[in-house]
């Protein structure tokens, strides 16, 4: 039962006031795409042991959607922000960095 | 025998006697009285019979870790099962009754068991049961069935109540012996908001059994001045009777208080779950007693050293009047010197160690108490009782010895700390050599949201054993606790006890080392599911390597006790029999809970009328009062139909069906979903959204929209209507104005965020009232206010007015075919508009109906239904529905995807009508078959039924279906099996049953 | 609009703390970018009330505006004045991108009062709603065991709870029965 900080609102918000959104920064493929890479959009997801960038929506809350970055394995929660962005803030991703030198990066 | 004495007996209250029965007998106890101890006190030996043997057996235990003494407690809708003795504290008119014997305790049948035992042996139901087949039915289902279950299954509906409640503190302390209390004191003295709970009804733990002092006091006195302290600290909340039985990710406790179970009755919830965020967690559970592993150390009268310690001293009851002490460490020699300084004999201490010169086993000789060096007890004599022991030759097999008289046994094989909560979430633990056990690690702690350690350990419950000890790790876990909580730094000094010298634990497991296979099979290590060393060995020997297959193959520690007393004692035994060290072999996993928790106070209040939200449209009341039959709609209840006299639903939606081709009738469609969305950017985002053009929507007209997901798989269908220049309304199904709501939401926010788009869910503002027929013109028209003629509001538009003085906005929709208008009005005055219009159709035949009605009319029609036609593998080009996909937009939701191979495929199921040769209804759910059969032997299919009505129109079952190549395939007549019926015969046909050319919605 | 009815019709009930339907309540919508100096002004002008900061809800004049979301607003006022003030906040907000929508008939309010009316809340939230985490002057968005909902407390012993009008009859019962006579916690004493 994981409480992430809602960036809108700045509520600590229990997981039962939120819904899970899977995989952060995904783009989106469309008309015109190859098949391989609409297939990758729909159905390729990391699974990473470690760092993971997530989207979460406060629904019992505010109704936004934010992005989570924590670690599937100790649970530890680097950070959240806003989803109006297509890659993670550098400085969190300098934290996450700074933390786990072991880790590949986002992408 | 076992009495209750004069003296001693700190938790009783002996002016305060009352009475209860158990198995019928009534018996006398004391306020402050466990079941076990009042039991025991009036010398109620035997408490039940085991599992699987029947054999006789009393309480081994004084507290939570019970596995012998369980009992069904209560009666009628009060009665539970399996509740342990142990920890169930007393009350007037307490009613219990032992378990697993027939047809008394006494004397059991069931006891045969016991002569079979070596039929019985561990995995048994993997080879008894093998052959002969007929076997099963005659011989082995009946015995297993006879003997299966532990307890009896109540009867009646539970009669009490029960709820939760959300606690938020920044340390939970967990358990409220002095351990807990020194760690809830230091933390508190940091400033931070401190829970501390304990499971039992009183403060302190073991501490004032043990004896020793605390800061210049008496145990039990710094524990009245603790809990006074702690009482009168402003941030720190204190419950008794709760147990945190479970700790989850980032600070998750949930602690289970039996609020009403000493005081039944009807006010107040019988148990409380508290769901706690903490953001430290520190667990002061202490630590359990390990049995020794001895031929017949299940006999009533063996019970743990401590657990015999605390009969006599906290409830005054002597479980012997002369008791042999074995052990294998010092603990257990305050046994000893607590039952000679009561005035009872001691008639021997056997200690397995070769020598002893502890202080503890000095003071036992000096108290005269023979202490007898290198020994075990090679076995129990009694069958019902312990009537003596035979002590061996600790290094030997047992063969020869001295027999001693005694009434019973109290037995010591070395302490366990409760690291339960520790490792719920993934805490590690390790061996700790010296004292033979398993502690936490504190390099491995369960990691919370900031990275660190969110649960601590604190006295015995970290390994620490001794008073000092304990309390000085229980001072530094809560301070530590506080002060990663932003707590204040503090001086508060730990509190201070002597220290003991002591002698080390012989890592001794079963007495005697050599004992031989009968004896290892009257040894037992898991009580409560009937477990012996004969069994783990048995494991061993057969390749049972891993703990955690041992354990499932033997059921070692499966039991309702969860192996509390049996594990490390089965593992070492395991390692033993491996011949590899006690860690190699590692522990089984810790899940909660900790004890069993009620399905009551899981539920909480979540039962009855509010077992789940019944979402009611704010016409419910007037459907109740018609009779409606209900149907659950997603979470809301709508009329299904409803019901005249004696009719039947299918009579009902038969005459509802003819009244509203033939008249008018009247639907209540509040519960579809009405989302606006406005926005200088509305009008494209609906075109992403649709797969339909909504940008073109002329300001006052209607369109029906089909919504589809990424993977192309139809998701809600419904008509939006254009309110203004920037403003949509879209209409969605029951089921989802929640879910496309926040689908929309979810584009605008993550994908289209610099779209300028707002969306707002009005679904519930308005009561949206459907008048449908030929007839309902004149309806409306007997209202008054605005123009309803076709001229004024033609099909598929709508327009705001005033209808019967009503603030209405009216749409010429028709899900029907029919003549149709819905009509929104706010959601209050819903009834009220309601009314009217029942009123004002009684002269026109108006009948209201349900959604049964509605769905034979639409089916009639050929409308799809998202959820009949629809199963999200569907897409609208599979149901015919081109016409409502743009040809003009490069891009909607879905689009991409109905262009993959698949999808595009000319052999995708595709929707027709299906006729009934002989115009019999096709049953729900049925499949059209083909030709031959698969590679598993199943009968190839070829389509399958997606909608089956009774249609009253036309007088005759319709459906529709999706087949393969079905368009192309009109009127081939497919074979439909039924279950247990003959085959049915149908033609493909068009799924318009009724006015093809849709005439009649347009007038 | 005399044929205006609230779902609970009045309900109320009497436990260690007391539950009841506040009765029908006007209550707006308004969706637009908080923080443009042209919307905050058009809605302080059309009704009276400064905005609300982020989680907080601001009363004036017998109406309170409370923060939803970085976007959305809420108002309180009479049931009565709720269209005029619809169309009034419309109006004001004209040329701005925003979104204003009467709600007044979607939702119910219903009143706990009482000494211990934190604990009834907390019974059934899983928001911290203890003093010192919680007060008057704030808005919560969370839900109520099954369902979502808001509250506010207009004072120390009492809350004001918002809920979807088609659980009204759930959430009154939730309430009521988090309140019943002997299942006082003591929780929040002293």
């Amino acid at each position: 039962m994981l409480i992430l900080e809602c960036p809108y609102c700045g509520i600590m918000a229990d997981e039962t006031e939120l819904t899970p959104g899977g995989e952060a920064h995904l783009k989106r493929a469309t008309v015109g795409s190859t098949d391989d890479a609409f297939e990758s959009y729909l159905f390729d997801r990391k699974n990473p042991k470690g760092v993971h960038f997530e989207r979460w929506r406060h629904s019992a809350g505010c109704g936004k959607w934010f992005h989570a970055a924590r670690s599937t394995t100790t649970l530890e929660v680097y950070g959240t922000y806003a989803a109006q962005v297509s890659e993670p803030p550098k400085e969190l991703v300098a934290k996450i960095k700074k933390k786990c030198p072991g880790w590949e990066g986002w992408q | 025998m076992s009495t209750r004495l004069e003296s001693l007996g700190r938790l009783i209250d002996r002016s305060q006697p009352m009475t209860f029965t158990f198995n019928g007998r009534s018996f006398k106890g004391y306020a402050g009285d466990t079941l076990a101890s009042a039991l025991l006190g009036a010398d109620q030996m035997m408490l039940g019979r085991s599992f699987k043997y029947h054999r006789p057996r009393g309480a081994v235990a004084s507290g939570a870790e019970e596995p012998n003494a369980l009992v069904g407690l209560g009666q009628g809708g009060r009665f539970e099962p399996d509740q342990r003795a142990t920890t169930t504290e007393i009350f007037p008119g307490l009613v219990a009754k032992s378990q697993n014997h027939w047809p008394s305790l006494e004397y059991d049948i069931g006891a045969v068991n016991s002569l079979f035992a070596r039929f019985l042996p561990a995995g048994f139901y993997y080879k008894t049961f093998m052959a002969p087949p007929a076997a099963w039915k005659t011989v082995f289902e009946p015995f297993i069935r006879q003997s299966a279950g532990l307890g009896a299954v109540p009867e009646e509906p539970d009669a009490d109540r029960y709820e939760h409640l959300y606690h938020h503190a920044d340390v939970a302390v967990v358990g409220g012996g002095v351990a807990g209390l020194a760690a809830a004191k230091a933390a508190a003295a940091t400033g931070v908001k401190v829970l501390l709970l304990e499971q039992s009804a009183h403060w302190g733990g073991r501490a004032p059994v043990d004896g020793g002092e605390i800061d210049g006091m008496a145990a039990e006195d710094w524990v009245s001045a603790s809990v006074a302290e702690l009482e009168a600290a402003p941030n720190v909340t204190m419950r008794l009777r709760m147990q945190g039985f479970g700790v989850y990710d980032h600070g998750y406790l949930i602690a289970h208080e039996r609020v009403g179970d000493h005081a039944p009755g009807e006010a107040a919830p019988r148990h409380r779950l508290w769901r706690i965020r903490a953001g430290r967690i520190v667990t002061a559970t202490g630590a359990l007693e390990r049995p020794l592993a001895f031929a017949g150390n299940d006999v009533p009268g063996v019970m743990l050293a401590s657990a015999m310690r605390d009969y006599l001293v906290n409830w005054g009851v002597a479980i012997g009047r002369r008791v042999v002490v074995v052990t294998n460490n010092d603990d257990a020699y305050r046994t000893a010197l607590a039952f000679k300084s009561a005035g009872l004999d001691v008639a021997a201490v056997l200690d397995a160690r070769a020598s002893v010169i502890s202080p503890l086993a000095q003071a036992a000789r000096e108290a005269g108490i023979s202490v007898l060096e290198g020994r075990g007890i090679g076995a129990v004599k009694g069958r019902n009782r312990v009537s003596g022991v035979l002590a061996v030759r600790q290094q030997g097999d047992g063969g020869a010895g001295e027999e001693i008289a005694c009434d019973a046994v109290a037995m010591s094989g070395g302490w366990s700390p409760v690291v339960h909560l520790w490792s719920h979430c993934g805490g590690k633990l390790l061996w700790d050599e010296a004292d033979a056990m398993f502690r936490p690690d504190p390099a491995r702690a369960p990691s919370g949201a900031d990275g660190a350690g969110f649960v601590l350990t604190a006295g015995s419950a970290s390994g620490a054993l001794t008073l000092a000890g304990g309390l000085a790790d229980a001072h530094a876990a809560g301070k530590a606790a506080g002060r990663a909580m932003g707590g204040k730094a503090s001086r508060k000094a730990a509190p201070k006890a002597g220290a003991e010298a002591s002698q080390p634990i012989a890592p001794v497991w079963i007495m005697p080392e050599g004992a031989g296979p009968a004896k290892r099979a009257k040894m037992w290590l898991d009580f409560q599911n009937d477990v012996k060393v004969s069994d783990v060995q048995l494991a061993a020997r057969e390749g049972y390597q891993s703990v955690e297959h041992t354990k499932r193959y033997t059921t070692l520690g499966m039991a309702t006790d969860q192996g509390k007393l049996s594990n490390i004692n089965g593992l070492a035994v395991l390692s033993q029999a491996l011949s590899q060290p006690i860690p190699a072999t590692g522990t089984t996993t810790f899940r909660p809970p900790y004890t069993p928790v009620s399905f009551g106070a899981i539920a909480g209040e979540a039962a009855g009328e509010l077992f789940q939200p019944v979402r009611q449209t704010p016409i419910h009341a007037w459907h109740e009062a018609h009779h409606a039959h209900w149907e659950p709609v997603g979470h809301w209840r709508r009329p299904y139909a409803y019901l005249r006299g004696t009719e039947t639903p299918a009579d009902a939606v038969t005459r509802e069906v003819v009244n509203t081709r033939e008249n008018v009738g009247l639907l209540d469609a509040s519960t579809l979903g009405k989302i606006v969305v406005k926005g200088p950017d509305a009008g494209r985002f609906l075109d992403m959204l649709y797969t339909g053009m909504m940008s073109t929507l002329p300001v006052g007209k209607c369109r029906y929209g089909l919504m589809c997901n990424e993977n192309g798989f139809l998701i809600d269908d419904g008509v939006v209507a254009r309110l203004d220049d920037d403003t949509w309304l879209c209409h969605t199904t029951t089921g989802g104005a929640d879910r496309i709501h926040a689908h929309m939401e979810e584009w605008l926010q993550t994908e289209w965020w610099d779209w300028r788009v707002y969306t707002a869910n009005l679904t519930e503002q308005y009561a949206q009232i459907a008048v449908v027929g030929p007839k309902a013109r004149a309806v409306l028209e007997a209202l008054g206010g605005m123009d309803v003629s076709r001229e004024a509001l033609p099909f598929m538009t709508w327009a705001e007015g005033e209808l019967g003085g009503f603030p209405v906005r009216l749409f010429r929709i028709s899900f029907s075919g029919e003549l149709s208008y819905e009509i929104a009005v706010p959601a209050s005055m819903g009834q009220a508009l309601w009314d009217r219009l029942w009123q004002a159709g009684q002269t026109r035949g108006i009948m209201p109906y349900g959604t049964e009605t509605l769905h034979v009319l639409r089916a009639e029609k050929g409308f799809i239904m998202i959820g009949d036609e629809t199963d999200g593998t569907v897409i609208p080009q599979d149901l015919g529905l081109n016409w409502a996909i743009s040809k003009k937009k490069d891009d909607y939701l879905g689009k991409r995807a109905q262009s993959r191979s698949f999808m595009a495929s000319e052999d995708r199921w595709r929707l027709v009508g299906l006729e009934t040769l002989d115009g019999s209804v096709i049953p729900d759910g049925a499949y059209v078959v083909a030709e031959g059969r698969n590679a598993n032997g199943q009968r190839n299919m070829q389509g399958r039924v997606t909608s089956t009505y009774y249609s009253p129109t036309l007088k005759r079952g319709i459906a529709m279906g999706l087949v393969a190549h079905g368009p192309e395939r009109m009127g081939e007549v497919v074979t439909i099996p039924t279950i247990g019926g003959p085959a049915i015969k149908a033609k493909i046909v068009d799924p318009v049953f009724y006015d093809k050319e849709g005439a009649k919605q347009d007038v | 609009m005399s044929d205006a009815v609230s779902a609970l019709a009045g309900a109320a009930y009497e436990g260690y703390c007391q539950v009841s339907d506040a009765g029908l309540t006007g209550m707006v919508t308004i969706r637009g970018d908080l923080g443009a100096a042209k919307v905050k002004a058009a809605v302080k002008k059309a009704t009276g009330v400064a905005l609300p900061g982020q989680g907080a809800i601001v009363a004036a004049k017998g109406r309170k505006l409370a923060w939803m979301s970085p976007d959305e607003l809420l108002l309180f006022c009479g049931y009565d004045e709720a269209p005029g003030l619809t169309a009034a906040l419309t109006e004001a907000l004209a040329g701005q991108h925003a979104l204003v929508a009467n709600v007044s008939d979607a939702r119910v309010v219903l009143r706990v009062t009482g000494t211990q009316a934190r604990e009834v809340i907390a019974k059934l939230t899983p928001a911290d709603v203890s003093p010192g985490a919680f007060g008057p002057g704030q808005m919560r968005r969370t839900r109520l065991q099954q369902v979502a909902a808001g509250f506010h407390m207009p004072d120390e012993t009492s809350f004001e709870v918002i809920a979807f009008r088609s659980v009204a009859d759930y959430v009154f019962t939730l309430l009521s029965n988090a309140a019943r006579p002997g299942g006082e916690v003591g929780l929040f004493d002293g």
